[in-house]
């Protein structure tokens, strides 16, 4: 089954991180990818720029609407993902627990649907 | 005959088919199938030599039968492997002793206590699947109408399919953990049944039983795990009281006014042995066992008067270090002021009310206008009596509240007409 990690931290919090906090956790980042791939779990990931990069866009009524920002406000903003292939639920629970953020954030642990027959 | 074999084995067919056949409904169904398969032809051929292992082959083969014919349970297999027809035939039947069994209902109990399900849906898959209660049962039992509760067993089911969750007990890392979920599943049930916190039952005798038949079923199960056995013990020694703790009118009646003479005797000697050995079992010390150590040392006094309330705060204060809550803290301070006094109970108590974290709770303020009535405060006592009966939601549990109030008013009435008043304040 294929599962979406997705990496939800709180941006300002993050952006006060020291340098060599910064560093540590890149570190770890790298490490854990890594390893992931190694166990033939990786199919894709990513880091995302802030929501400050973030546009959001609706189509109502054939109108189309850009607007500046994250699609809304919330305590935890999406960091990024992880793509991954796993046995079963407690597959993909345990690999999201080894994330790095999951120690200062939450990651949300999306089922996939498998694609139509 | 054939209705005995369907009680032993009902729990076991079912566990198994969910592990061969990877869903639930179409385990369901599936064991519906084998039974009636069963009541035609026993009736001609007599009861198998093995019979668990003929209601799941058969099972099994009517479950694929199913699946050919419902669309809605071939979408649901789609992409999933149905073990070949003869392996698994051939492995059923090698599959005689019960450990292999005892391990398939483990599975089903991890399945629906996993904490990918919502509490409320643990302990309603719990009671439908593990139990074999009806949807009208486990309906009937949390006060939510049958449909309401059948669409909560649906999305928990659904959740199951759609995240992935396996039909698996969990490995040593993770399983200490996770037996803590189902454990708080089981003393759920049993809290739910004990004191039911809506409505006008005060207990609901026949969930008590159904956690204590989970309770003992973990631990054969699971054997010489302090926690299992310190939970089996705390239900059994609540519940040995349970014949006591109503009046006819269907009123509270405390612990220290209980007739003893009503207690289960049968039930206290299994609790009071389960509590050694809960206490003697290497490993963590449980709370479980703690609190049944506690309900032990009320259950030895033969009267009220003989409760070895300082053993009873030092436990409480082991508890404390294992589990610190606002609720274990308040039953803290009640069993201090049986030693220490009324004043040092009421200093715990506000000492609790003034971090804020439960004033809500109804039994605060009501040990609160105990302690205040012990000392003579009456005007405050009757405030706070009455601030409990503004959170009390049972309906025992507000009469005896009005009671107090009414019995307050009553003393300050005749003292303040300068009457002497002769009753024992701490009687009420």
């Amino acid at each position: 089954m294929q599962y979406l990690l997705l990496i939800y931290s709180n941006e300002a919090e993050l952006a006060g991180r020291s340098p060599a906090t910064i560093a540590s956790m890149t570190a770890e980042y790298t490490e854990f990818t890594k390893g992931i791939i190694q166990a033939g779990q990786f199919k894709a990931g990513d880091r995302l720029k802030p929501t400050s990069a973030a546009t959001t866009v609706r189509v109502r009524n054939g109108q189309v609407a850009i607007t500046d920002g994250p699609f809304a406000e919330t305590r935890e903003q999406l960091g990024g993902y992880y793509l991954v292939e796993a046995k079963n639920l407690d597959e993909a629970t345990a690999i999201a627990a080894r994330i790095p953020g999951a120690k200062i954030g939450s990651i949300e642990v999306r089922p996939i649907w498998p694609p139509m027959a | 005959m054939v209705e005995e074999v369907f009680r032993r084995e009902s729990g076991r067919v079912l566990a198994t088919l969910i592990r061969l056949l990877g869903e639930f409904d179409l385990a369901e169904e599936a064991r519906q199938d084998a039974f009636t398969a069963a009541v035609e032809q026993w009736a001609a051929t007599g009861v198998p030599a093995n019979p668990r292992a003929w209601l799941i082959s058969t099972g099994r083969n009517k479950a694929v039968d199913r699946i050919r014919r419902d669309a809605v349970f071939r979408s649901r297999i789609q992409g999933r492997e149905i073990a070949s027809a003869e392996a698994d035939a051939a492995a059923v039947l090698d599959e005689s002793d019960d450990s292999a069994f005892g391990d398939d209902r483990l599975r089903l109990i991890f399945t629906c206590c996993h904490p990918a399900l919502s509490s409320e849906a643990q302990i309603a898959l719990t009671l439908r699947e593990v139990c074999g209660l009806t949807t009208q049962a486990v309906a009937r039992a949390f006060l939510v109408g049958e449909e309401t509760m059948a669409q909560r067993l649906v999305r928990a089911k659904k959740k199951i399919r759609d995240a992935g969750i396996p039909y698996e007990t969990p490995e040593p890392p993770l399983f200490n953990q996770r037996i803590q979920g189902v454990l708080a599943v089981v003393y759920g049930v049993f809290t739910e049944g004990y004191a039911v916190t809506t409505g006008t039952r005060l207990v609901d005798a026949e969930l008590c039983g159904e956690a204590i038949r989970l309770g003992r079923l973990l631990d054969e199960l699971l054997p010489r795990n302090s926690a299992v056995l310190g939970l089996l013990a705390l239900m059994l020694l609540h519940d040995a009281r349970r014949p006591a703790r109503e009046s006819h009118e269907g009123d509270v009646i405390l612990l220290e006014d209980q007739d003893r003479t009503l207690w289960d005797q049968a039930k206290i000697t299994e609790g009071l042995a389960l509590v050694d050995r809960a206490l003697n079992t290497p490993g963590q010390l449980s709370t479980y066992a703690v609190q049944a150590a506690i309900a032990a040392l009320h259950v030895r006094a033969q009267r009220k008067e003989e409760t070895d309330w300082p053993q009873i705060v030092g436990l409480y204060e082991v508890l404390l270090r294992l589990q610190p809550s606002p609720v274990i803290e308040l039953n803290h301070a009640v069993a201090v002021s049986m030693v220490d006094g009324a004043a040092r109970g009421l200093d715990l108590v506000d000492s609790l009310r003034g971090r804020g974290q439960v004033n809500e709770y109804h039994l605060l303020h009501a040990a609160r206008g105990r302690f205040l009535q012990q000392l003579g405060r009456l005007r405050e006592a009757g405030e706070a009596y009455r601030t409990a009966l503004g959170f009390a939601t049972l309906g025992p549990e507000r009469r005896l509240l009005a009671a107090r109030i009414a019995s307050i008013e009553k003393m300050s009435a005749a003292m303040n007409s300068g009457a002497a008043c002769r009753s024992d304040v701490s009687g009420v």
